[in-house]
């Protein structure tokens, strides 16, 4: 974030206590709420979507760690026969645990992560930071939103049309074309065509707002670093999402139209389907990432009351992260029979992502160093994320080495290393994006003690609930199977009452939300004092609902 | 065009490209199958340089898909044979159905890495074949191992190349369901 200075003549603050003015004028609920074209509107609808998706695939994440929590087959018969109806068998049980795996990555990348970050906070705040009155095409930004509902549904829906697909978020061929027949799968990859078509409009919609609608004064070199990120998040999804888009169509034509893409009965190769997959997938774990890194640099500032260390650096940072993203997709494949060459570039290459990453870590403490640090709710979910961003770029770098990867291959260590960077990275990121945007989005302050209460068991929460999948790794548990032998018993017991710590944290977040949005106080223009220099902040809480129908300049 | 829709039509132009791609992807990665000799892709020429004094051993493979009523098996498990030499070997295929069934072989050869130096001069592979209901017919492959594989720091190790074979019917519509 760079010092934006406003000249505050140059527009005004719109209050609640003033008159009726055209920038208040609100349609009614029905065409406020489901013909949105408001960016602060479709904003809040997709941080609800979010917080919907975010609790359905949490409770997955749950009944899978209930499961996990002996050896053996403990509930997930019940839960088959329950689902499908007949008697119990095992190979049912079996396949609802890949249904569950399943719908949970699937679940917590495409409707959660992504709809909070690039949708709700994305929407919300990148015109606003730029001084714009609104996103360049307030109705694409609409059928984006909307497209997300049928995606849902279709996919929260597959396991009641057939046996619940079971491919796992990766949707490998050849188990995704002639391993599981039946609609189920075909519904989960048409959500996911839907989900896509969606993130695709958005990111148009991003990359043309943020290029075109920029205040005059706003340089490309003074907006503020989440408008960076969720510019190059725009970039990698235009680039990494059509490829996704054209292989899952190619499983579809493979399941139903009798083409062999990835089928060598007719001369296609599966490992095409991989190569293609992650082509789009590891820049997507960078999507999934980089609007957080965004939200960070903000909020590090802020209660730094200093400037981002290193502004430049942190933009190019990102950028370098976005490209280099581009060519290591291969390091998810090390056990597919590369050649030792290949294997030696996607390692190098790999390894070489974590100097930008070390950048942005760097900066980050830089920022803090001699800052006068307020430690608010917002600002320890912010150091949250550091520290345990940093424990999953550490493990990622051990995987990164071929020779290493043979061994840790679809093991437990992988598991802990991408929650690590996700469940710990992404979300603890969400979270302090959340507080510290709530005031303002709301008008309505959160409870303190409870944002504080909330870190704490869910940060001890989730390390008990991830720390011991290093250890279940490299102990050799293989991801994926409901079932293990008694040795690694003990770290899953313990695993799963970090799942229960981490759940008591949530309940403490939903407890804080409620009643802060019933009986929260009155927020102020600028909560968070000299240190929140970006332009929400000249806005009243919450802003108007058209903002800045005269342009700010920024100097 | 505003200028908002200028740099969206650049957008939808780069999604273009890339759905474009991502199809292009498919007869791309064969090609460079073909010529880097990935995924243990061997190589076709139409003549042997000759041998050149060193031995290698060839391992026969065969597999045939279930969806094939067809028994297929190498006429010998190994040759071992001079590095640069044309070799003959064959394989036997039986149709066990009562009705002709058309069949193609997809081919590998394992380690991976010595593709580029295994290649064929003909083979039953780059043809379909129909069988009769009940016959049985002898199936010749000739190659050579190039002797750049002595020279390949990678490769110049290896001792045994296994050929494999594996045997699909051509009608594989029936698959996707």
């Amino acid at each position: 974030m760079t010092d934006t200075a406003i000249t505050p003549d140059a527009f005004e603050a719109h209050h609640d206590h003033a008159h009726e003015s055209h920038a208040e004028h609100k349609p009614g609920f029905f065409a406020r709420w489901f013909m949105s074209t408001n960016h602060k509107d479709i904003g809040t609808l997709y941080l609800i979507f979010a917080i919907v998706a975010g609790i359905i695939g949490g409770a997955i994440s749950g009944l899978m760690r209930f499961e996990l929590a002996q050896p053996g087959i403990q509930y997930l018969g019940t839960w088959a026969s329950m689902l499908h109806g007949g008697a119990e068998s095992l190979d049912q049980s079996l396949h609802l645990w890949n249904v569950l795996i399943t719908a949970h990555g699937l679940i917590m990348v495409f409707f959660m992560v992504m709809p909070a970050m690039i949708g709700g906070f994305g929407n919300w705040f990148v015109p606003i930071m730029i001084g714009a009155p609104d996103m360049a095409f307030p109705r694409m930004n609409n059928i984006s939103f909307w497209l997300l509902i049928p995606a849902f549904t279709l996919l929260l829906a597959s396991p009641f049309f057939g046996a619940g697909a079971g491919t796992g978020w990766t949707v490998y061929a050849p188990l995704s074309t002639y391993g599981e027949p039946g609609p189920s799968v075909d519904m989960a990859i048409l959500a996911l065509h839907l989900a896509g078509a969606s993130s695709i409009l958005g990111a148009i919609n991003f990359i043309t707002t943020i290029f075109n609608m920029r205040a005059p004064g706003m340089t490309l070199h003074k907006m503020p670093l989440f408008v960076w990120s969720v510019l190059i998040t725009a970039f990698l999804l235009l680039l990494a999402l059509p490829v996704l888009a054209a292989a899952i169509t190619m499983l579809l034509t493979d399941r139903n139209f009798g083409t062999t893409f990835f089928d060598p009965a007719g001369g296609g190769n599966p490992v095409l389907y991989q190569h293609l997959f992650w082509f789009f997938g590891h820049p997507e774990v960078y999507i999934m990432i980089l609007p957080g890194f965004g939200m960070i640099s903000q909020i590090v500032a802020t209660f730094s009351r200093k400037p981002v260390f290193g502004y430049l650096g942190m933009a190019y940072a990102m950028v370098a992260i976005g490209v280099v993203g581009f060519v290591v997709w291969a390091h998810h494949m090390f056990t597919t029979g590369l050649p030792v060459d290949v294997k030696m570039y996607f390692t190098a290459a790999t390894m070489i992502i974590a100097v930008p990453t070390g950048i942005k870590i760097f900066s980050w403490i830089a920022t803090m160093w001699g800052g006068s640090i307020s430690f608010k709710t917002p600002m320890v979910w912010a150091i949250g994320f550091i520290f345990m961003f940093t424990v999953g770029g550490v493990t990622g770098v051990v995987l990164a080495n071929g020779g290493i990867d043979d061994y840790m291959q679809d093991t437990y260590y992988v598991v802990a290393h991408f929650h690590y960077v996700l469940s710990l990275g992404a979300v603890f990121s969400l979270f302090a994006g959340f507080y510290y945007w709530f005031p303002k989005m709301s008008g309505k302050m959160y409870n303190e003690f409870l944002g504080q209460l909330h870190f704490w068991v869910f940060f001890i929460g989730v390390n008990v609930l991830f720390f011991p999948m290093h250890f279940l790794g490299l102990q050799g548990m293989p991801r994926r199977i409901p079932d293990y032998t008694p040795q690694y018993e003990y770290w899953n017991g313990i695993a799963t009452h970090g799942y229960e710590i981490m759940a008591a944290g949530m309940a403490i977040f939903f407890i804080n939300l409620i009643w802060s949005l019933a009986a929260g106080k009155k927020a102020p223009d600028n909560p968070w004092g000299e240190g929140a220099t970006t332009l929400e902040w000249t806005l009243s809480s919450p802003p108007p609902f058209h903002q800045f129908e005269t342009l700010p300049k920024v100097d | 065009m505003t200028r908002n829709q200028r740099t969206a039509s650049f957008g939808g132009l780069i999604v273009l490209l890339m759905v474009g791609l991502g199809f292009a992807s498919v007869p791309l990665y064969r090609v460079f199958c073909q010529v880097t000799g990935l995924n243990g892709t061997p190589q076709t020429a139409a003549n042997a340089p000759g041998g050149v004094g060193d031995k290698i051993t060839v391992a026969f493979d065969s597999n045939v898909s279930p969806k094939l009523p067809w028994t297929f098996k190498p006429e010998r498990r190994a040759d071992t044979i001079d590095i640069g030499a044309r070799d003959m070997a064959f394989y036997t295929a039986t149709n066990n159905a009562d009705h002709p069934v058309t069949g193609t072989a997809t081919f590998n050869v394992t380690p991976a890495r010595v593709g580029k130096y295994f290649t064929k001069i003909e083979c039953f592979c780059f043809t379909e074949q129909t069988l009769a209901p009940g016959e049985t017919v002898r199936m010749p492959v000739t190659f050579f191992v190039d002797p750049k594989i002595l020279s390949d720091p990678d490769t110049r190790d290896v001792q045994e190349i296994t050929l494999s074979y594996t045997f699909y019917p051509v009608d594989s519509g029936e698959n996707a369901s």
